[in-house]
């Protein structure tokens, strides 16, 4: 049954439900190109073979009995194989976080957004490479090696879900779920070629998401279409008790339906043009708005005058946030434990050993700003320049529907390229963060490809809780467009 | 202490919220200091990766309850912050804790001093978690730490009181004074060997008049009122020397050993500890509704300061005991029960015995008042026989003893043991004139002027009657029989 990993997600279901194929049959597809792929792309880190393929025939069961009952209704992602970002507690699998700290570490609780697609019928695949504790934009923080892009192996898939987007991208998943802090899952959507979404905060748990930064970490999806994502995001989102900061009544918000974007405002800003933005990304993005306006949107320039501030802001709001949720990892509990006599030495060599330097770097810079005589100086400062960048979309957002903008300033670079200099691999971040700080949802679409083949990602944004807006829009441009059916040849 | 310093003390108490569940998770909360380790504990409060708090609204209320027994301003919007330090009984690395927004400030209580009422400002009232708890432990020559998180997460509300206290006393009665408020609103049983109310007196002298506060040192450990006397008096003593000795007191934070009776710098951080606190992202604000605070405070029960004073006024009680009754609300609530169902009885006569035999019986056997065999009916029924004449006050103690022992009726205990007092008259006289007759050297004597003697003639004719005559009857009825012999 060659080709099974080629439907979408919704191909995928509608053939399951009308019995065309089987569960048991996709699930082994995706794990025979795992088997195939994976040792040269290293997109997952663990592979839940045994244990999907025992979920994949209860589903089939499940099928065949809703058949010879004539009813009943079905899970709505019954027998979907997906991945699932290494951050993401499942029970029973290995999270490591692509730290060594957690090499062995084993959840016995899964996450809201995991168990919430698992109840709806999924089939977990396995768990997917990450930036250490998803911090980075290429996957080369994971202590476990970094992941390959598909459309070109010398290059980065962008990060941190940069496991999720491969995965997706090389048909090793048809979908997976990633989590965004600074842009993790739009900028390996746009390495990658791939849809990307990145929830409103509060639309989706955080329960059982290992913390990097909490008021800015979001669950999201990578998938290849408008269409599959939205299929997730149906189940996994909603108010979570577990999670206070979900929201529990979400405003419904108008969105566009089928081919059509007529009345659609769309705001480009002019800060996310800037100096250092390719011309061939630039190009693919423009092209890219002009096609929506094909359909019937109005594109208008609008300011937002923060957007400098983002990174500054994120690198100290971040980090400060990651230095205490990291703080748990002291080796007493579970995780990485040095040996030592003296206790504080234990701390000390247990995390010494146990975290890689980017994760070093930013506990040191969390914990600088928080310091006292440091506070207002810069997280204090941070915090209000936060609000001014909050308020900067909420005033656009008066006067436009969604915002379109680059998801990043150039594609896929090359394993190394950043290697020596943490400063340029956070300016890879830099038209993702602005949508984190203000806790809005965006989405990213490939608008299609550079010179040298590789994908180029358009990014928009929307007010808080338009997730299903951009998905709506993102739908209609993939109506009339196909960059995002094409797949790299492996 | 006559003294050329005054003492400066203010009070850190940290109280447990005796919830069903802890703070943040469902666990339940439970009495570390007895059963298993780790029993109550899951992911949240063990601080395993990707757990998230959720506010117990319980706490909130219970926090409140205090807030406004103690006079607080109640901030609708309060913050949870993170303060982060390293240590194996903090889970998560940091506790969540309040800082710059706390539940509550600027309230008050008043406390009784050499010098009369004093008011004592309350500065903050916050919600915080408890850590866990560690033990050291020796097994075949190697040192081990073990930790219990059973205690990890359990709601705490921290009071800090202006540094307003000037004497051991008043930090007695600041410290019982607290006590008593947490215990009439219901939300901690004040039992401080538990651990469930901790108090940490900090604590500095100046000379007196000054008015500059001198560096201050605080004590942990005290886990009695006693220890918290005992380890003042020492603290200050040990200022006081060291300043006239021509040191200076560091800032520090001292461990109270009861044993020596001494206080020992706790494993110190040369440098103050820089805790990072900072807003906790996982917890939006709290904010509470103004008419849920209203209703809360509607539902305050009175106060042991409002009791006191109607106690004093309505049944003209002395302020000494209207202090011991109050401080206790089952107390307070049985003593109004028995002077309710009193029909003879007045209240003073009714306090007394509270206070006086019933106590006693109760301290010695180490018993509560929820504990007691009998209700405040019984008591009242029998007061109310002392106070016809009914039985003596021998024989109501006895009452009250098969009373504490066994429960019953007094009236039925009276008449089972033949306790009824003899006031019949022909049987007092003739009782009277045979230890007369049997004692006439006495006798004589007293009719001499020796007065004291009538106490041993008394004691006779009481010793004839069993201990049951009336004892003022058999007074009047010796005097008479006395006088009428010198004549
Ligand atoms: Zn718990």
């Amino acid at each position: 049954m060659s080709g099974l990993h080629e439907l979408s997600a919704k191909q995928a279901l509608a053939g399951l439900r009308a019995g065309k194929i089987s569960s048991v049959e996709l699930t082994r597809a995706y794990l025979e190109r795992i088997e195939q792929h994976n040792p040269r792309l290293n997109a997952y880190l663990y592979v839940s073979a045994e244990s999907a393929l025992q979920a994949a025939a209860a589903a089939d069961k499940q099928y065949a009995k809703a058949r010879r009952s004539k009813g009943g209704k079905l899970p709505a992602l019954l027998g979907l194989p997906i991945a699932v970002k290494d951050v993401l507690a499942v029970a029973g699998m290995p999270a490591t976080c692509g730290s060594r700290i957690l090499e062995n570490f084993v959840p016995s609780y899964t996450a809201t957004s995991v168990q919430r697609l698992l109840d709806a019928g999924v089939v977990v695949l396995g768990k997917t490479n990450t930036d250490e504790f998803a911090m980075g934009s290429s996957t080369e923080n994971s202590a476990y090696g970094v992941t390959r892009n598909p459309w070109d192996e010398t290059r980065v898939p962008g990060g941190s879900s940069g496991g999720s987007a491969a995965a997706v991208a090389a048909r090793l998943a048809p979908v997976a779920l990633g989590t965004d802090t600074g842009g993790s899952v739009r900028q390996p959507a746009a390495f990658c070629g791939l849809t990307g979404l990145k929830t409103t905060y509060g639309r989706v748990s955080r329960y059982g998401l290992v913390a990097f930064g909490s008021s800015l970490d979001t669950v999201g999806v990578l998938a290849r279409d408008a269409a599959d994502a939205g299929l997730i995001l149906k189940v996994m989102g909603g108010y979570d008790p577990q999670d206070a900061t979900t929201v529990e009544k979400t405003p419904k918000l108008e969105k566009p339906s089928g081919r059509s974007l007529k009345g659609l405002k769309i705001g480009v800003p002019k800060e996310y043009f800037i100096e250092g933005l390719s011309a061939e990304v630039e190009n693919g993005v423009r092209e890219g708005i002009r096609q929506l306006e094909a359909l019937g949107a109005k594109a208008v320039p609008v300011s937002l005058p923060h957007t400098e501030y983002a990174l500054p802001v994120y690198y100290i709001i971040a980090p400060a946030e990651a230095s205490a949720n990291l703080a748990r990892f002291d080796g007493v509990r579970y995780g990485l434990r040095v040996v030592q006599d003296d206790l504080i030495e234990m701390f000390k060599r247990s995390r010494g050993a146990g975290f890689g330097p980017e994760v070093k770097r930013r506990i040191m810079i969390g914990s600088y700003a928080l310091s006292a005589g440091y506070y207002d100086a810069y997280y204090g400062q941070a915090q209000k320049v936060r609000a001014l960048i909050r308020r900067d979309f909420d005033n656009v957002f008066k006067k436009v529907d969604i915002i379109a903008a680059p998801s990043t300033p150039s594609t896929a670079f090359r394993i190394g390229a950043h290697g020596n200099d943490p400063l340029e691999m956070y300016l890879e971040d830099v038209f993702t963060l602005p949508a984190n700080l203000a806790g809005v949802p965006g989405l990213c679409v490939c608008a299609g490809f550079d010179g040298q083949g590789l994908p180029i990602g358009l990014q928009m944004l929307g007010p808080h809780f338009a997730d299903e807006r951009l998905l709506a829009v993102a739908a209609a441009y993939q109506k009339v467009t196909d960059w995002h059916k094409q797949g790299p040849a492996l | 202490m006559a003294s050329k310093y005054q003492p400066v003390i203010g009070l850190e108490v940290h109280a447990v919220l005796e919830t069903r569940s802890k703070m943040f998770c469902a666990c339940p909360v439970v009495d570390s200091t007895v059963g298993e380790p780790n029993i109550a504990v899951c992911p949240i409060c063990a601080g395993m990766p990707g757990m998230l708090p959720v506010i117990n609204e319980a706490a909130v209320e219970y926090a409140l309850r205090v807030a406004l027994a103690l006079n607080c301003t109640i901030n609708l919007t309060s913050i949870f912050a993170r303060k982060s330090y390293f240590y194996p009984d903090l889970p998560k690395g940091f506790q969540i804790s309040q800082y710059e927004q706390p539940l509550a400030q600027n309230g008050w209580l008043t406390i009784d001093t050499v010098d009369g009422e004093q008011r004592v400002a309350i500065r903050r009232v916050h919600i915080e978690e408890d850590t866990g708890k560690l033990t050291h432990v020796e097994r075949d020559g190697e040192r081990y730490s073990l930790v219990d998180l059973n205690r990890s997460g359990v709601p705490l509300l921290e009071i800090v009181t202006e540094p307003e206290l000037h004497s051991v006393e008043a930090v007695r009665n600041c410290a019982y004074a607290l006590r008593s408020i947490l215990r009439y609103v219901g939300v901690n049983s004040g039992n401080l060997e538990k651990g469930l109310m901790r108090i940490e007196p900090n604590i500095s002298i100046r000379p007196v008049g000054s008015r500059e506060f001198g560096t201050r040192a605080e004590i942990k450990n005290l886990n009695s009122f006693r220890s918290l006397e005992r380890a003042t008096t020492y603290e200050l003593a040990r200022q006081e020397q060291l300043v006239e000795a021509g040191g200076a007191v560091v800032q520090q934070t001292l461990g109270w050993d009861d044993a020596r009776g001494t206080t020992q710098a706790q494993r110190s951080k040369e440098v103050a500890e820089d805790y990072r606190y900072f807003p906790e992202p996982d917890l939006p604000p709290l904010v509470v509704e103004k008419a849920w605070v209203e209703k809360i405070r509607k539902g305050l029960p009175e106060l042991p300061q409002a009791r006191r004073e109607r106690f004093i006024s309505k049944y003209g009680l002395k302020a000494y005991d209207a202090n011991v009754i109050v401080a206790e609300r089952e107390v307070a609530d049985f003593y109004e029960a028995a002077v309710a169902a009193a029909k003879t009885a007045d209240a003073k006569l009714i306090a007394n015995w509270l206070t006086g035999p019933l106590f006693g019986l109760m301290n010695e056997a180490g018993v509560e008042m929820g504990d007691l065999r009998f209700g405040a009916k019984q008591l009242a029924a029998l007061c109310d026989q002392v106070a016809v004449g009914k039985v003596n006050a021998a024989g109501a103690r006895e009452v009250l003893g098969v009373l504490f022992a066994e429960g019953g009726s007094p009236a039925s205990i009276i008449k089972a043991r033949g306790l009824q007092q003899i006031s019949d008259s022909g049987q007092l006289a003739a009782w009277v004139g045979e230890v007369i007759a049997a004692h006439p050297k006495q006798s004589a004597d007293y009719l001499a002027g020796n007065a004291p003697l009538l106490n041993f003639l008394f004691g006779q004719v009481m010793q004839k009657a069993g201990g049951k005559a009336n004892p003022a009857a058999v007074r009047d009825e010796l005097q008479a029989q006395l006088s009428k012999l010198g004549k």
